[in-house]
């Protein structure tokens, strides 16, 4: 059970691949071994490097925020904290200029958004191998697995499901916030009476319900599609001999700073978007 | 790309991060954050009143000061007034005082010379009376001519 030498196919193929936990049809439990195998888990499936590497970021931003929240003071602000301050600034900043409403939920949701975005955007900084080489070394050594079926995609933004989670909560919040604010009535008025009046009102749902049901899609789509882009050039790049890489994969790299960053700002600045539009009544 | 159930998972711990965040995270800074730009707020007006008051405390010392300066020259003017209203009375005193001690001179003279005349006056009666009994060659009855004698006196 060596380490089989890739063809450039099935490298890509490799990288692309989530390691996937989930029932097998012969209703065993298991990692999947490749991605017909990981397809045909279904829905019950759980993407264990998405997760493990998302869930370690947001503890990561968390202890980091909290730790300057605990210590902090309101004299000169140093390290951490001066830097925890300019991103609640920043967020706070961008948040009252958009939504006048009053909500507790917001800003907060807008910061962890920014911050967990990015952090996960992040990950697609590193060289695409340096992970899956980690994790295939631990799942060869440890687990005693076949190094060829140890897949780790380590980019959680790069996985539908990561932004699709986020952008589903964010849906719900529009949803709740909607109902909350215009209540019931008003939230079915919104999707039924509009453009067009009530004689219309098959089409101004179609109109209204498709606008509506954009929103989540179009975000998790925006950030999916761009890293999911990003990465799959990185490892395009890493297929070229490893003394060229560095003449593609730092412009690369360099204008993917710019991307991670932004990606993460328009996420947050759409869900701040959407939700004061939820709060306003028309 | 299978949607699967890392979808609800990430929901799920977005949720959980998101309401860590806005327990423990947002609140204290947010509050720092207010309480530090108070805090510049109050300074700012602090320094603002500061020089408020500088300026008006500026403006009570040389007020002061030009009153006490005038207040100085008053009492200089006053002083000096008084210096020649003392020379004046010291001399107008030293007149007075000489022209009394002249005055009381005068009188003393003049009382002498009276003095003087009335005792002259008594001699020459006495001698007028010795002459006379010299010329006559007998005693006179003094108390018989003394009124003669002391009439005669008056009249010198």
């Amino acid at each position: 059970m060596g380490i089989e030498s890739p063809t450039a196919s099935s490298y890509i193929k490799h990288h692309l691949q989530n390691l996937t936990y989930g029932q097998h049809p012969d209703g065993t439990w298991g990692l999947a071994h490749d991605a017909k195998e990981a397809a045909d888990m279904g829905f019950w499936a759980i993407h264990v490097d998405t997760m493990a590497i998302s869930i370690a970021l947001g503890f990561l931003f968390l202890w980091l925020f909290r730790k300057a929240a605990k210590k902090i003071s309101t004299d000169t602000p140093t390290g951490l904290q001066n830097f925890v301050e300019l991103m609640v600034e920043f967020v706070d900043g961008s948040v009252k200029e958009t939504f006048h409403g009053k909500s507790k939920v917001i800003a907060p949701l807008a910061l962890t958004i920014f911050v967990w975005v990015f952090l996960m955007n992040f990950m697609d900084l590193i060289p695409v191998d340096f992970l899956p080489a980690v994790a295939q070394m631990i799942g060869t050594s440890v687990f005693g697995a076949d190094p060829n079926h140890v897949y780790f995609k380590f980019v959680p933004t790069t996985d539908i499901n990561a932004t699709l989670g986020m952008s589903l909560s964010v849906f719900a919040l529009i949803v709740f916030y909607s109902i909350k604010v215009k209540g019931i009535s008003g939230f079915v008025g919104e999707l039924t009476l509009q453009p067009f009046g009530k004689w219309m009102i098959p089409f101004n749902l179609l109109l209204e319900g498709v606008g509506l049901l954009a929103k989540p899609v179009s975000l998790a789509l925006r950030l999916f599609g761009n890293l999911y882009a990003g990465e799959l050039i990185f490892i395009l790049i890493a297929i070229l001999p490893w003394g060229l890489q560095w003449a593609l994969s730092v412009p690369w790299a360099i204008f993917h700073i710019l991307i991670i960053v932004l990606q993460a700002f328009i996420f947050m600045m759409l869900t701040i978007v959407y939700l004061s539009m939820a709060h306003e009544d028309h | 790309m299978n949607l699967n159930l890392t979808l609800l998972g990430q929901a799920i711990s977005f949720a959980i991060f998101v309401w860590f965040c806005m327990k423990y995270v947002w609140p204290p800074v947010i509050a720092a954050l207010e309480e530090r730009s108070k805090k510049i707020a109050d300074g700012l007006e602090a320094a603002n009143r500061a020089s408020r008051d500088l300026e008006l405390a500026q403006e009570q010392a040389s007020q002061i000061l030009r009153e006490s300066k005038e207040n100085a020259a008053e009492i200089i003017e006053q002083a000096n007034k008084r210096a020649n209203q003392m020379v004046d009375e010291a001399k107008e005193q030293v007149i007075a005082d000489g022209k009394r001690l002249r005055e009381a001179a005068q009188a003393e003279i003049e009382q002498d010379v009276m003095r003087a005349k009335e005792a002259l006056r008594a001699q020459v009666s006495v001698l007028a009376f010795a002459g006379a009994e010299k010329i006559l060659g007998a005693t006179i009855d003094e108390k018989a001519h003394s009124e003669i004698v002391e009439q005669l006196a008056k009249e010198l």
